[in-house]
């Protein structure tokens, strides 16, 4: 990462984060033939990949013959730098991985991880994706939703506010405000 | 021997005595149980009350960034002394509650100096771990559990996820029952949870060992009715 100031306003980054979990399937499926191709051309020029503690190692590109660079690693202190990067992030279902790039309003598939044994992560994903703030999918259909998105249908999603919760708590137990 | 002594202390009357009194007993602690579950829904005190000893339950990743997000909005004056309780293997949840305690004495409108502790709980079970070695760590983490809360006896408790505030919610459920401790509990469902429950969250609205219940989903507010929908917190 890094780069000048030039090199960085004409890259289009693709971000693929699975946070502190194993999705090789995920991985697996950025990394097809496919998909690499679909992203180059949708615009993207460079895809990086955090692949946390999975072990499918993808394959590595400069992107000199005309296509798309890619790069990974596996953790990282802070993957915020990474995401304001990016033009494009591809998320495993984590809620606190969502909601982070939300908050930077950046588009993001989010993939759901099937293999888990209790996917409720599936709900939140899904609830995001029909009220229109991302793209929802699985690593097999991945390559459908880049070819097929359309990121102006997306809505910016506002943040929420915990302050009815610490109202109804505060009435609860007999504080008063104003 | 007087004869009715004799009758009276006969097999058959001992028995009699034994089962009234059981009855008796578990009587009034049904009585007390509903007492118990019907004022906790009510609103706790008439007119407000000091500061209230404060148990906060993190749990690990978005569990515990949902929570930091409650307490940053509110008043911290309030709810002194905070203790903080994480699972023993988790070791970032602390660390950000303190991050979030150091940002409120930069604030230092209040006096929050010394009004915040941080615990860790044995885990009743670790994820994988096998159900028959299950039973001896849920034991150890029972009795860590009541330790802890016969130490803290807190007024109030929040806890939004983990099954980490089980035990804790348990035991305050029956300190509320046996008169040694009220607890106002409030419980946040993450704001992951969609059109279901969590297994804590169901075990505590069934059981009603919540005072209060938010879901941050209308899906989950027309599904438990005693929920309260409050939107989302993050």
């Amino acid at each position: 990462m890094g780069g000048s100031d030039d090199s960085v306003k004409s890259k289009r980054i693709v971000f693929v984060t699975v946070g502190t979990t194993c999705f090789d399937s995920l991985v697996r499926a950025v990394d097809t033939q496919e998909v690499r191709e679909a992203l180059f051309k949708k615009g993207y020029t460079d895809l990086v990949i955090q692949m946390g503690r999975g072990s499918y190692i993808p394959t590595k590109s400069t992107g000199e013959d005309g296509s798309l660079s890619v790069d990974y690693f596996t953790f990282s202190s802070s993957i915020a730098e990474y995401l304001k990067s990016a033009s494009l992030v591809i998320s495993h279902a984590g809620s606190g991985s969502i909601f982070e790039t939300l908050r930077l309003k950046k588009p993001v598939i989010v993939v759901v991880n099937e293999d888990l044994m209790d996917n409720h992560q599936s709900e939140l994903a899904e609830e995001l994706a029909e009220r229109n703030h991302l793209f929802c999918a699985r690593p097999q259909t991945l390559y459908q939703t880049i070819s097929g998105m359309d990121l102006g249908s997306l809505v910016a999603y506002q943040p929420g506010d915990a302050t009815p919760v610490a109202n109804f708590i505060n009435r609860f137990l007999g504080f008063n405000d104003e | 021997m007087d004869n009715v002594y004799s009758c009276f202390f006969s097999d058959m009357g001992f028995l009699n005595v034994a089962i009234s009194l059981i009855i008796g007993i578990s009587t009034l602690i049904m009585i007390r149980i509903f007492y118990v579950i019907y004022w906790s829904s009510k609103p706790r005190y008439s007119k407000p009350p000091g500061p209230l000893t404060t148990l906060i339950v993190l749990g690990s990743g978005g569990h515990t960034a949902e929570m930091l997000n409650l307490l940053a909005v509110m008043q911290m004056d309030r709810f002194k002394p905070r203790y903080y309780i994480a699972a023993a293997t988790d070791d970032m949840s602390l660390q950000k509650a303190r991050v979030l305690e150091d940002s409120l004495i930069k604030k230092a409108e209040v006096e929050v100096v010394g009004t915040s502790h941080f615990l860790q709980i044995y885990r009743s079970r670790e994820v994988g771990q096998s159900y028959v070695t299950s039973v001896g760590t849920t034991l150890i983490a029972l009795t860590h559990a009541l330790w802890l809360m016969i130490k803290i006896r807190p007024q109030v408790i929040l806890c939004n996820g983990p099954g980490t505030c089980i035990p804790l919610c348990v035991i305050a459920f029956f300190f509320k029952v046996l008169g040694i401790r009220w607890s106002s509990i409030f419980y946040v469902e993450s704001i992951a949870r969609v059109r279901r429950l969590s297994l804590s969250g169901l075990l505590l609205y069934k059981l009603r060992m919540v005072d209060q219940l938010f879901v941050q989903w209308p899906q989950l507010k027309s599904k438990y009715p005693r929920a309260n929908y409050v939107g989302r917190l993050m």
